[in-house]
């Protein structure tokens, strides 16, 4: 198992989100989440005053999957979150050592 | 240049006659002189800012009533919209255009101040500064400075007599003229606001707001328009553009000096909270300024049209002058931008809306577009003070604008009061309210210093004003 998180342009949410389920992902969290990468933000002008707004509105996606699906995962956010543009996000990968389904005590893939 | 500079001599009298009399004001008869003039001057062509400039002789004449003018209800209605309209500006127009422009902590804070303002100045109009600005004081001498305690609490002011400002009959009965100069006392004071935005205690506030109708507004307004010195030197002033806009923007800049700079500037974000209501504000405030400038013709007719003809497109080529000025340097066109270019074009109209044709409203609208921005932007980089909101970069540097222009463009054929007209007397007209705007106003300061303080603590100023001084909060939706 591993958890693929994904920090993206917010507006880019619904298109990911419906790219993982057809990729066979079968549930996701997600968060809102400020943060900046290499630009460091961007630069407001109010009559003259520039203001640096650092950390940038973005949302943060977490989805557990088996390790024969990360690859799909993967490809399916580069896919559904790119503009091609400076800001588009990062895709991080993790392993997971459990996951438990609350409900009925399953454990493994057969809790995700 | 002796007799060039011969207000000089009587702004320094004014001086010491007004103090003078602010401190042992019980001295004035209460009786008002009306209709003290043999002026036969047409009301319907000319303003009553304008009319003194235009035809008053500087010495008045001896009273002779005239009976000629009685009320007209076309002119009244539209008076009482006016009314309504320059009210409008204040509360809820600049209270937005500010609150939208302060970070989220003092949004509360800012819009509290114009709507307390609005209140506090109600009550000093009703009780002296309608007298002190728009009475006619019994001795003549000291009626070139002040209009004496003869309308105190608002005694005197006439139901059924015909009216006449500063000796010229005007048409609309003197509680509607009462309450139109009411507004514009109401909005002077409430622009200072721009300049010690986010860190005035309430107290120091309420005192300031006070001293400064008292001191400042009524009898410049009184010298201007009131049938005092200023009105009678032929300087043409439509609506307002020295009283209320150089007046409030100089005083703006001495409140930004004196009080020093917000805690953080230049480090801390103070990027607008919500454009959104600064857009509101700033399209509330067009809209009332047709009460502003339109309603300063105080009659219903041809001038009052020209003027607002004129207002609009001021105001429209200054929103997008100072636009197109912000694009070429900073690379984009911004709400803000467009915001304060309107508001800049109001103020630079102001003075001349009832002297120029829409030509020279549209040359007038370009320089005030441009001007304010450099003004706003750079001038006030250059000086290093924080005129947080630009009261002065706006208010101050647009009512110059506008007020030399206006002694460029004025055109008889709009309005025969403008005929005889100079950029050079404008110039001296702007010069004897920025002395005295500025030295009382430092003087109102001081007083509020050490008796109040002026400041709120810098924990108060980290924490915000709303819920440091008001404890109330705007709360995320």
């Amino acid at each position: 198992m591993k958890m693929v998180i994904a920090v993206i342009k917010p507006f880019k949410v619904d298109d990911v989100r419906d790219a993982l389920v057809a990729a066979g992902v079968e549930g996701m969290t997600v968060s809102e989440a400020h943060g900046h990468g290499r630009q460091k933000g961007h630069t407001e002008i109010y009559r003259g005053a520039e203001y640096k707004a650092t950390f940038l509105p973005k949302i943060r996606i977490e989805a557990v999957v088996p390790d024969e699906l990360v690859a799909k995962a993967i490809e399916a956010i580069k896919g559904a979150a790119s503009s091609d543009k400076i800001g588009d996000g990062k895709i991080f990968v993790l392993p997971v050592e459990e996951a438990v389904r609350i409900r009925t005590g399953e454990t493994g893939l057969s809790a995700l | 240049m002796k007799r060039r500079f011969g207000f000089l001599a009587e702004l320094k009298g004014a001086m010491a006659a007004v103090v003078a009399l602010m401190v042992l004001s019980t001295a004035a008869a209460p009786t008002l002189a009306l209709a003290q003039s043999n002026t036969a001057a047409a009301t319907n062509t000319a303003a009553p800012a304008a009319a003194p400039a235009a035809a008053a002789p500087a010495a008045p004449a001896a009273p002779t009533p005239n009976y000629n003018a009685t009320p007209n209800s076309g002119d009244t209605a539209w008076m009482l919209s006016s009314v309504a309209l320059v009210l409008l500006m204040t509360i809820p127009g600049l209270a937005l255009f500010y609150g939208g422009m302060v970070r989220r902590k003092n949004v509360i804070a800012t819009v509290a101040q114009s709507f307390a303002i609005t209140c506090v100045v109600t009550v000093v109009w009703y009780v002296c500064s309608y007298s002190i600005a728009f009475g006619t004081n019994p001795d003549p001498g000291q009626n070139k400075y002040w209009g004496g305690l003869g309308n105190v609490m608002l005694k005197s002011v006439t139901m059924d007599k015909p009216y006449s400002i500063a000796g010229s009959p005007v048409t609309i009965p003197e509680y509607v003229y009462m309450m139109f100069q009411m507004t514009f006392a109401i909005i002077t004071p409430a622009l200072i606001c721009g300049a010690f935005a986010e860190r005035m205690k309430f107290t120091a506030l309420l005192l300031f707001m006070t001293l400064w109708s008292i001191f400042v507004y009524a009898p410049i307004a009184h010298w201007v328009w009131g049938g005092g010195f200023l009105g009678g030197l032929g300087v043409l002033d439509f609506a307002g553009g020295t009283v209320v806009h150089i007046n409030a923007g100089v005083a703006g800049l001495v409140c930004a000096l004196v009080m020093g700079k917000r805690k953080g500037l230049g480090h801390d974000n103070m990027a607008p909270n919500n454009l959104v209501y600064t857009m509101i504000g700033a399209s509330l405030l067009w809209v009332g300024w047709f009460g502003f400038n339109a309603g300063s013709a105080t009659t219903a007719n041809a001038l009052a049209g020209a003027a607002m003809a004129n207002t609009q497109v001021a105001t429209a080529v200054a929103a997008l002058s100072w636009m197109a000025a912000e694009w070429v340097v900073s690379k984009k066109p911004t709400m803000l931008g467009m915001a304060s270019g309107a508001v800049a074009g109001l103020v630079a109209v102001t003075p001349a809306s009832g002297f120029v044709d829409p030509n020279g409203a549209f040359i007038i609208g370009i320089a005030a577009g441009v001007g304010c921005y450099l003004g706003a932007v750079f001038l006030k980089r250059a000086l290093g003070y924080d005129d947080s909101l630009d009261a002065f970069g706006v208010h101050g540097v647009g009512g110059f604008i506008g007020a030399i222009l206006t002694g460029v463009f004025a055109d008889a054929s709009i309005n025969s009061a403008g005929k005889v007209h100079s950029a050079l007397t404008q110039f001296y007209g702007c010069i004897g309210t920025i002395v005295w705007s500025g030295v009382v106003t430092f003087l109102i300061l001081m007083v509020c210093k050490y008796t109040v303080g002026l400041r709120v603590t810098e924990d108060a100023e980290l924490e915000g004003l709303d819920m440091a001084v008001h404890g109330e909060a705007l709360h995320e939706t």
